[in-house]
């Protein structure tokens, strides 16, 4: 039995699989297709102190690997969030993230605020990525000082029993600046990476696909500069839990995550595709660390980081069958045989 | 959630036809589970481009027909607009795919017998037939009028003349039936019928001036919309159309969860594409007093 158990802070997760933020919904859509207390947590769409419409459609179109959207955080607001979303949630034992935005340092306060006297919030997830109107509009992930300010104020007005987990912005020139920034100011952890800022033209109509013009970008498109920023960060900060985000398809996409230093992962985009994602991408993981001889999944977060050929089984390219004498390290302690009988 | 009443499945369909009918595509797949949850409106998600595809949105069809033959059959016709649809169309028989369904809100159904126009337009005009077969059921009379832009795109004039007690014709370009829009016949139908409610699907033009009409006459209205949708389960909330609720708010509902039925008259068909001002959580700063 692989121990697949994930931590981050004083979060601890039977598993590393969540949704990301915005692309698992309320948890009742993806509720009719699987059971949401298998998640490893669900994560919300980004709750904002009001009720919000969101950008008019169309808003989103689909690109290479990947979708382009622009919804403008359509959602009902914290007041909605508390009395109808998170009770469904809480009724079904599932791990919940909420995810946090607004347009002002105050706004995400009195969010993470009303959130901490919740039942059933197991951890506050801050979207940096929104525009700051105290700030001309300049997203606050841009600046380490922005977002070093935001995770403080969250971390203030939420209770130190929750977890708080800062989501990093990649379109800037340095994440480790930020994520340094974010963890010096009190984050738990960080999740990375967000949407990338992109734009799509139709050839026929010859105007913008999206009614707001540019978008966000996220699928399988995005995962390598995901799977860089995770590395990057992990390097700078070992000891940050990071929740690995950013075109995860199957189980191995989320193995990548991890050996580049994730602690989780998070599921968005591929959602569209596959309601029942999750689920798939878990049984993926487990099979995918057991093919490899590991036992526990903590054991490799990061793992890539360190000179290569000392841990674990390799799978040899030509035979697709572990190759027993490369069994080294913390893996080796089991006796070789019982890796095998796969 | 105004959502349907059954959850959907997600299952491996296997293709067991797929035929030209006119200009669209027909594609009856073996899909068990979603012909017993079926109910008429609903629709089904397709996965296209194959296990590592990298077209990630679904392609969402109106169900054509259900069988409980092989498990449970469904049947969908849709048009080939771009790489996905192309890649439908190029299913062979036996070829597997992913399908999501039932998905979406269904035609609410009347209890009595009454009086009903079907109006459809192109490869939309798919959901009516299952309808027609449940109100046939229920000893409705059942008038429909189909159009298309020319006698290729006008989808099921053969089932409508066998299930129908009447069926209108109309193309844009007058290759079969009337020339005009289906929009120009359906005052005079409901006249002639004395129709008791209309059911409507296609294109926004044709939906927004059928519900017009409709409402001009005082005659509940269902239609579903052919809005382009990504997902079909209501997680991506790009489906949105400007929709009045039960208390006269207008709230940007989903057409893959709300909808794709909704009520003609509550759908504010020359809003759509905007975030109407006094929608639900509509930006407000251009009110006074609210800049935070």
């Amino acid at each position: 039995m692989t121990d697949l158990e994930a931590r981050i802070g004083g979060l601890t997760l039977p598993n590393p699989v969540m949704t990301a933020a915005g692309c698992g919904g309320t948890g009742r859509e993806l509720g009719r297709f699987f059971d949401v207390a298998r998640l490893g947590a669900l994560v919300t769409p980004s709750i904002t102190p009001q009720p919000r419409a969101g950008r008019p459609a169309p808003r989103l179109t689909e690109t290479p690997s990947g979708v382009l959207n622009a919804a403008g955080l359509q959602g009902p607001g914290i007041e909605a969030f508390l009395s109808r979303d998170l009770p469904w949630l809480a009724e079904r034992e599932a791990r919940v993230i909420v995810s946090i935005a607004g347009g002002s340092v105050g706004e995400y306060a009195e969010v993470a605020r009303l959130l901490g006297d919740a039942p059933g919030v197991a951890a506050v997830e801050v979207n940096t990525s929104c525009p700051n109107a105290e700030d001309r509009g300049s997203m606050f992930a841009a600046h380490p000082s922005a977002a070093a300010g935001l995770v403080r104020a969250v971390r203030a007005s939420t209770p130190r029993r929750l977890p708080v987990l800062a989501k990093l912005s990649a379109d800037v020139t340095d994440i480790v600046g930020v994520a340094m920034a974010c963890a010096d100011a009190g984050a738990d952890g960080l999740s990375m990476i967000n949407t990338l800022h992109g734009m799509a033209i139709d050839t026929t109509t010859l105007r913008p696909r999206l009614a707001g013009v540019t978008g966000e970008l996220s699928g399988p498109a995005i995962r390598p500069v995901a799977v860089r920023c995770v590395y990057q960060v992990h390097a700078a900060l070992p000891e940050v839990p990071i929740v690995g985000t950013g075109g995860i398809r199957t189980g191995l996409d989320a193995l990548e995550f991890v050996l580049a230093g994730a602690s989780a992962v998070a599921v968005g985009t591929v959602l569209l595709h596959d309601p029942s994602a999750c689920a798939r991408i878990l049984r993926e993981l487990e099979g995918a660390l057991k093919e490899r001889g590991i036992d526990r999944l903590a054991d490799v977060v990061g793992l890539a980081h360190k000179p290569a050929g000392t841990h674990f089984r390799r799978i040899d390219p030509n035979v697709g069958l572990a190759v027993a004498g490369d069994t080294v390290g913390a893996g080796g302690a089991e006796p070789i045989e019982q890796e095998t009988t796969q | 959630m105004t959502d349907s009443p059954v959850a959907p499945v997600q299952v491996p369909g296997t293709v067991l036809t797929i035929r030209r009918t006119g200009a669209y595509h027909t594609i009856t797949l073996m899909a068990p589970g979603i012909a017993e949850r079926f109910r008429p409106g609903q629709f089904a998600a397709l996965a296209v481009g194959g296990e590592q595809s990298s077209m990630l949105t679904r392609r969402c069809f109106f169900v054509r027909e259900v069988k409980p033959d092989y498990g449970g059959t469904v049947e969908i016709v849709f048009a080939v607009r771009g790489a996905g649809t192309r890649w439908l169309a190029a299913l062979r028989p036996r070829d597997i795919l992913d399908v999501a369904g039932p998905l979406g809100r269904p035609f609410p159904l009347p209890r009595h017998p009454v009086r009903c126009v079907l109006v459809g337009e192109g490869y939309s005009a798919a959901a009516l037939f299952p309808l027609a077969a449940v109100l046939r059921q229920r000893e409705c009379p059942l008038h429909f009028v189909l159009g298309g832009a020319d006698s290729d795109h006008v989808y099921g004039t053969r089932a409508a003349r066998r299930d129908g007690d009447s069926t209108s014709v109309v193309t844009e370009d007058g290759s079969l039936g009337h020339r005009g829009r289906p929009e120009d016949l359906v005052a005079a139908v409901i006249e002639e019928v004395g129709a008791d409610v209309v059911y409507a699907c296609g294109p926004t033009e044709t939906l927004r001036a059928v519900s017009r009409i409709a409402a001009g006459n005082d005659l509940p209205v269902q239609v579903a919309v052919e809005e382009p949708m990504s997902c079909g389960t209501g997680v991506c909330l790009a489906c949105v159309l400007p929709v009045i609720d039960d208390e006269g708010v207008t709230h940007m509902a989903r057409s893959c969860v709300e909808g794709p039925v909704f009520r003609g008259e509550r759908v504010r068909w020359d809003d759509l594409g905007t975030i109407p001002f006094d929608a639900y959580g509509a930006p407000r700063s251009l009110l006074p007093g609210n800049f935070s």
